[in-house]
């Protein structure tokens, strides 16, 4: 076997252009016995949006914290904006993950810290003058529409506001990369579309590459199929024309490998059983 | 395929690094920037000011029983006037830390493994680490910092609080005189005695705030895990006080004398 036919397409695709942002080489991850995911590729284009499928327990969240570096991978390579993040140390991460922004499973806000503190949180660490920091914290509570919850706990904020405030903490300090992980599990329809239109305006508006992590088809296919446009004034969310609407991928885990690939329109045309189950 | 017995060796090796490794993180985070005031003092003030009442109490219903064991035990050699030396002497040199480091095993160290469990069970803690926070630094260092300044100063809280209910007890029921027992109380204290009441205190809260951190951070399984955390801090911190006492005692024995 020749070097170049061991090099795997993924990171082929890496190698050429297109910008990557994210790609996973042959990555491997075992919880003692558990083997979660197995010899895992895949590749995040700059400014496209990935979208994780599978169920419980099949390995996607952790292939976020992988992106992240809270977990190190047994085998592989998880290269994130032409870093190593997975030999990296602590401190080398720090930087890499300035550029990375997490929406945790629950949100994981800080219960001791107020809406604002939480949204600030990360530039007020980075000793940003306290000014800045309450009108940048002000702005994007505007932009998720949570502007008068500044001052409350998150104890007293509702599922579907907590995923709103987790995800203007991630986009506080404007990464280029966000990563949502069921951030519309248990809310109600309607909840639900108001933040997958807070992850398509995300996309579409600011540029960020994203990943998207859900178990909800519904969501799935809303946030492949929609985009958002500028409209004066006015922010619209609209049925994706021509090329964007095949742009978003999805990935379906299971049994710790993929078990499809492709964007919503091959998800649809699929006859594979264990889709077509899913799919239903 | 492991054995049983091969796999609790493998992970009791496992958490033994892992701690060693959390204190040597909290030595570097203690010496190098960034520090976080805010949170040192908030720590301060729930760790120490928060553990006076359970300590005061503590020390004095341990004085008040003491004076009245050894003024019983002293008679039968006719040297009751004495009881001011023993309650000053076991009071200080073993009682004092070992009681106060028990209480704030149960306080504090429960309290720090709730607390740093239930944020490790919520992601907490990897949020911080993905918003670039190292919890080392910002959750670990305030706490252990705040229980190892903190428990010398309670035990001091602790052996006066013992040594006026003696001095109440001996007035009150064993009819020794106010000035013989503060005579016999001074009488009993070596300048030894009182490094030694100082040093154990130190060790022991460190030994409290770290495991109680070791063991919140290492928190899996939801709330039942935090419950799990919480009970086994209690229970290794309670062990590792009377262990490391143990061991200390001999050691300051042939330092401090
Ligand atoms: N820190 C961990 N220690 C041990 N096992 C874990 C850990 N994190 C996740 N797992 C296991 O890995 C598997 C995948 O978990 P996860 O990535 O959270 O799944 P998903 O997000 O798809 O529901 C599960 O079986 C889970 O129990
Ligand atoms: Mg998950």
């Amino acid at each position: 076997m020749t070097l170049a036919t061991e090099r795997s397409p993924e990171l082929d695709e890496a190698l050429g252009p297109g910008s990557p942002v994210v790609v996973f080489d042959r990555v491997s991850l075992a919880f003692d016995e558990n083997v979660v995911l197995r010899d895992i590729s895949f590749t995040l284009i700059k400014g496209h949006s990935k979208i994780f499928l599978g169920a419980s327990g099949s390995g996607k969240s952790t292939v976020l914290k992988l992106i992240l570096g809270l977990l190190k991978p047994d085998a592989g390579v998880v290269w994130v904006n032409g870093e190593r993040v997975d030999r990296l140390s602590e401190w080398e991460l720090m930087k890499v993950r300035a550029d990375l922004g997490m929406v945790f499973q629950e949100g994981a806000l800080f219960d001791s810290l107020t809406v604002a503190e939480n949204v600030g949180f990360k530039l007020l660490e980075e000793g940003m003058p306290e000014e800045r920091v309450w009108s940048r914290v002000d702005e994007v509570l505007g932009f998720i529409g949570l502007a008068e919850f500044a001052d409350r706990m998150p104890s007293e904020l509702s599922g579907g506001q907590r995923r709103r405030v987790a995800i203007a903490r991630a986009m506080s300090y404007k990464p280029r990369i966000l990563l949502y992980d069921e951030a519309t599990t248990g809310l109600d329809p309607i909840t639900a579309d108001t933040v997958d239109n807070e992850i398509i305006k995300l996309r579409d508006l600011e540029e960020t590459s994203s990943i998207v992590v859900t178990h909800q088809l519904r969501d799935a296919f809303r946030i492949a199929t929609h985009e958002a446009v500028r409209d004066g004034n006015e922010i619209r969310i609209v049925t994706a024309q021509g090329s964007k609407a095949e742009e978003a991928e999805f990935i379906m885990l299971k049994d710790g490998g993929i078990h499809f690939e492709g964007n919503a329109a091959a998800l649809r045309a699929s006859r594979d059983p264990y889709l077509r189950s899913f799919l239903s | 395929m492991l054995t049983h017995t091969e796999r609790w060796a493998k992970a009791a090796i496992l958490e033994v690094q892992e701690y060693v490794q959390l204190l040597a993180a909290v030595g570097r985070a203690v010496v190098t920037p960034p520090f976080y005031r805010r949170d040192v003092v908030l720590q301060f003030d729930a760790i120490g000011i928060g553990s006076l009442t359970v300590v005061s109490l503590t020390g004095f219903f341990t004085g008040a029983a003491l004076a009245l064991q050894t003024g019983q035990t002293l008679d039968r050699f006719g040297a009751r006037t004495l009881v001011g030396q023993l309650v000053s002497a076991s009071m200080i040199r073993e009682l004092g830390p070992v009681l106060t480091a028990l209480m704030l095993a149960g306080r504090v160290g429960s309290g720090i493994a709730a607390e740093l469990g239930s944020m490790a069970v919520t992601d907490q803690i990897n949020a911080l680490r993905a918003l670039g926070t190292d919890p080392v630094r910002k959750l670990v260092v305030p706490r252990v910092l705040a229980a190892t300044m903190m428990a010398p100063v309670l035990t001091v809280i602790a052996d006066t609080f013992a040594i006026v209910a003696g001095w109440i007890i001996s007035v009150t029921s064993l009819g020794v005189g106010s000035s013989t027992y503060w005579t016999q109380v001074l009488e009993g204290l070596y300048l030894g005695d009182a490094w030694q009441g100082l040093v154990k205190p130190f060790v022991l809260g460190l030994v409290i705030g770290t495991i109680g951190c070791h063991v919140g951070l290492g928190t899996r399984g939801g709330t039942q895990g935090v419950g799990r955390s919480t009970t086994n801090a209690v229970v290794v911190a309670s062990v590792l006080v009377i262990a490391v006492d143990f061991f200390l005692t001999p050691l300051l024995m042939r330092v401090l004398y």
